[in-house]
């Protein structure tokens, strides 16, 4: 592992790119299936017919890996994870909806 | 390291039974889960409940601890004692896990209770994995852009079990608009592939900074903007901050205290940019002259106000 400094071509994942089943399996160290369960339970949702051929918004990144630590962390299903995901999004449009009104 | 009261900080009786440790935790770790509390310190909260949990919950961990106390993981574990995570560990440390932010896994590679699964990683031909860091820039480094060298410490294990840090630098470029919770993926910058096999990604999880003047709310951000009294009752223009510069800024006459002006589009940069929030708040001059108490008293006197009014006393 080299000590010097590198530099490295970026991209910000959530505007610049898309991805794969794969490859968001491998970003978020999960199988198919796990991502599979995600997409079955709309917390993750790719364009495509089927796994082989989805593509992965980059934005998705982000759901992922909020889902899969609420999963591993609370002990939940996916579903509950899609809950949690949808109730958070709600509490997050009235803070704001709250905060604009002030 | 100070001694940590686990079953204080689950809020369980030190006889509580496996199941209601269980309980306690589930119920802390929903609360204070960072994806899920807005408190300030919810992942310190979090992670202090998540390893309290750690050793409770394990039968012979919790013999240890009981029996030990604070010298308990020194006793049962002496191969953890001679590594310390660095204080501020949690910046820009790399994690083969699936996020940045994993406890488990760092307590597991750093004290290597995983060490039967540590030569997973060199057994087979392979695509190096995906590494995960967190990254906190400047709210300005969004505005801008900007180069920022990132040192990225990562923990690994030898044949023997010894853990070590080993640490590489990376120059990294801050793209204009970045927001906190983005991602930046380099390409190639992951785990070593297996045999030939190319090299994993490296994904930077963007955070900001604390910053003494402004705060950022998606791509929108507020600074708090001290006016005189004078400034907000007649109506002025002063100088306000922003990220790129100070900026003339109009006081509408009659402006109370709390009132929020907005300039548009100067929040963070992008498609569309956010705005810049001005949050009035009315500083008075202290009164530490006769002259300045002089003029208190007057102000008393011809303007009789009663600020409390609305509260009917």
């Amino acid at each position: 592992m080299s000590h010097e400094s590198e530099s490295s071509v970026v991209e910000v994942v959530e505007t610049d790119m898309v991805f794969t089943t794969v490859q968001l399996g491998r970003a978020c160290h999960v199988d198919a299936a796990a991502l599979e369960e995600l997409v079955s339970q709309g917390i993750l949702e790719p364009q495509g017919t089927g796994p082989e051929d989805w593509r992965f918004a980059g934005a998705n990144l982000q759901r992922a890996k909020t889902a899969l630590r609420l999963i591993r962390d609370l002990g939940v299903n996916a579903a509950g994870a899609a809950l949690a995901l949808e109730l958070m999004a709600q509490m997050e449009a009235l803070r704001r909806a709250a905060k604009s009104s002030e | 390291m100070q001694f940590k009261d686990y079953y204080e900080t689950l809020g369980v009786a030190r006889d509580a039974t496996g199941e209601e440790i269980k309980r306690a935790y589930r119920k802390l770790a929903r609360k204070y889960h960072p994806d899920v509390s807005k408190l300030a310190d919810a992942e310190e909260r979090f992670k202090e409940v998540g390893e309290a949990y750690e050793v409770l919950q394990d039968t012979e961990k919790r013999a240890a601890y009981d029996a030990l106390g604070e010298k308990w993981r020194e006793a049962g574990q002496p191969r953890g004692d001679d590594f310390r995570p660095p204080p501020d560990w949690d910046q820009g440390f790399e994690f083969k896990g699936r996020d940045a932010g994993d406890l488990h896994d760092l307590f597991e590679t750093l004290f290597g209770q995983r060490g039967a699964h540590a030569h997973r990683h060199a057994d087979v031909r392979r695509p190096g994995e995906d590494h995960h860091a967190k990254v906190a820039i400047e709210i300005e480094d969004a505005y801008r852009g900007a180069t920022r060298t990132v040192t990225l410490r990562q923990p690994v294990m030898d044949e023997q079990g010894h853990v070590s840090v080993t640490q590489r630098q990376l120059s990294v470029t801050v793209p204009v608009g970045v927001r906190e919770g983005q991602h930046l993926r380099l390409a190639g910058q992951g785990g070593a592939g297996a045999a030939g096999a190319p090299a994993g990604d490296l994904y930077l999880e963007i955070t900001f900074l604390p910053h003494k003047l402004y705060r950022v709310d998606g791509r929108d951000v507020s600074v708090d903007l001290p006016v005189a009294p004078w400034e907000a009752a007649l109506g002025a223009t002063v100088t306000a901050p922003t990220p790129v510069g100070p900026v003339a800024l109009s006081i509408p006459a009659g402006s109370v205290q709390g009132r929020k002006l907005r300039l548009k589009g100067r929040g963070l940069p992008g498609q569309p940019p956010g705005d810049l929030y001005a949050v009035l708040s009315i500083a008075l001059p202290p009164a530490t002259s006769d002259a300045a108490r002089d003029f208190y008293a007057q102000w008393q006197k011809t303007m009789p106000f009663n600020p409390r009014e609305s509260m009917g006393v």
